[in-house]
């Protein structure tokens, strides 16, 4: 029978969620990792047993993880005697070393002056479509790496940051890639988005990057509302039947592209806010999409104190609330960018997580809600593995 | 024998128990103690000092025989009383809340 293992993000440890198609009954497995800031756990599409983890901390750094049998044992790629050795025949360690490519060049800083790109942590690791030791890794501050040996090493795919990366600039969460999107249908497209920097796309596998920011408006975050680089973007997400289309959760707005991010244009229409974080497609209506909105900028939770989803079945502009399951008062949690994800069995499941610990979860494409877990540390990220 | 007591998160990381021991080339300096316990556990590369510069993280400190020596440059020789295993090198995760 099928099922479906949600991997769960959070500040102080990985969880690993699991039901059988029916998703009624879940075993919790965690916390894996526990004590350090996890920001993003992601399965390969072409050997779901091979997931991948990003592990840090403010003291230590930098970790990378991988587990080949679906999360119950984990090891930092390449760490194993005899599995990557140096000329004195030890293991190198290196699957966290992320260095700039070059020269390190600098990027716009808080105070206007120009600062040096220095790594942080990774945000979002994504498996490759067709090949499980392939990934992509997206670093604050902002830049895309990839291995091509499952983790082991890690080199930069610089042209990123040669597209005016000097006017660059962290917003309050910092500058980091936290979006990565391959086109399905073209191996060399590949969509990244950067808070804040804007949205940008590669046609050539990463060599050479263009802003794709054409439509968005950030009319109170930059003095040139129009800006080719500079906006806030929070998320895009596409429908791997139609990669030429695009819906991104902005800053503020909510936006839609026809054309593979060539062109913007605003489908907020009757949100009760178009703040937010994530956004996502429904895996088997590439028209339908849902949003969860929050009050503004300054105040990061549900406007009113209720948790609504909201959702289109047009691509945009006509929004409905779902809200059976949810909490509809008192409520004052967030649910971050990468805290969205839909399975793809018949009936589309959806879940996300909240600042506040819960991870919720529709079994009938958001009609209803019921939380899995409602006491985890803040949920940082949620993926989800239909598996056979 | 140089005996090395690791922060828990470390210690987690590199699948040891308790204390650490080391055998090192002679001058026992900081650095070449940190040499020695990266080559044992690769897995800690990065995690106590930046790959690149070697740097110590911002985070983390250096401690031997009741002195601080997280500002010391990596040549330093660390006391008599480590080098004979009375007293251990301690890596310690600065008291930083969150």
């Amino acid at each position: 029978m099928s099922g479906v293992r949600v991997l769960v993000g959070t500040k102080k440890g990985a969880f690993i969620l699991t039901a059988d198609g029916k998703r009624q009954n879940w075993e919790v497995s965690g916390p894996h990792f526990a004590g350090w800031e996890m920001y993003h756990l992601k399965g390969s599409p072409v050997d779901p047993n091979r997931i991948y983890a990003s592990q840090s901390s403010g003291w230590f750094g930098q970790i990378i993880q991988h587990s080949n049998d679906g999360g119950k044992t984990w090891a930092p790629p390449g760490t194993n005697p005899g599995e990557l050795t140096g000329p004195d025949g030890m293991p190198k360690g290196e699957s966290n070393k992320f260095v700039y490519e070059g020269e390190v060049g600098t990027h716009k800083w808080y105070d206007g002056t120009q600062h040096p790109w220095e790594f942080k942590r990774i945000w979002h690791l994504e498996p490759s479509l067709t090949d499980p030791d392939t990934v992509y890794a997206g670093a604050e501050d902002a830049a895309l790496f990839k291995t091509v040996n499952g983790g082991k090493t890690w080199q930069e795919l610089p042209g990123l940051r040669g597209t005016k990366g000097a006017l660059w600039q962290p917003g309050a969460g910092g500058m980091a890639v936290h979006t990565i999107i391959q086109d399905p249908k073209n191996a060399k497209r590949i969509f990244v988005a950067i808070s804040a920097a804007g949205a940008f796309r590669t046609d050539d596998g990463g060599k050479t990057w263009r802003p794709i920011n054409k439509g968005l408006k950030s009319n109170y975050e930059l003095p040139d509302p129009d800006a080719e680089v500079g906006h806030c973007v929070h998320r895009i997400a596409m429908h791997p039947s139609r990669p030429e289309v695009l819906f991104m959760q902005k800053h503020w707005d909510v936006m839609r592209s026809d054309n593979a991010g060539e062109l913007w244009h605003e489908v907020s229409d009757n949100l009760p806010s178009d703040f937010g974080f994530p956004i996502d497609v429904h895996a088997h209506e590439p028209n339908t999409i849902y949003v969860v909105p929050i009050k503004s900028d300054s105040e990061h939770y549900p406007p009113d104190g209720k948790l609504r989803v909201f959702r289109s079945r047009t691509g945009g502009n006509e929004w409905e609330a779902l809200t059976k399951g949810l909490p509809q008062k008192d409520c004052y949690v967030n649910v971050l960018r990468d805290a969205m994800a839909v399975d793809s069995l018949d009936k589309c499941g959806i879940y996300f997580g909240t600042t506040g610990g819960q991870v919720y979860m529709s079994a009938d494409s958001g009609d209803s809600w019921n939380p899995i877990v409602r006491d985890l540390p803040a949920v940082l990220s949620v993926e989800v593995q239909t598996l056979p | 024998m140089i005996r090395v007591v690791l922060p828990f998160h470390l210690r987690t990381l590199a699948r040891v128990d308790g204390e650490v021991q080391l055998e090192t080339d002679h001058p026992v300096t900081l650095g070449s103690v940190l040499d020695a316990l990266e080559a044992r556990y690769p897995v800690l590369r990065g995690t106590i000092r930046d790959h690149g510069t070697l740097k110590r993280r911002p985070f983390i400190r250096f401690f031997a025989c009741e002195q601080d020596l997280s500002h010391e440059p990596l040549d330093t020789a660390l006391p008599e009383a480590v080098l004979t295993g009375e007293e251990p090198f301690l890596v310690v995760g600065a008291m930083a809340g969150g």
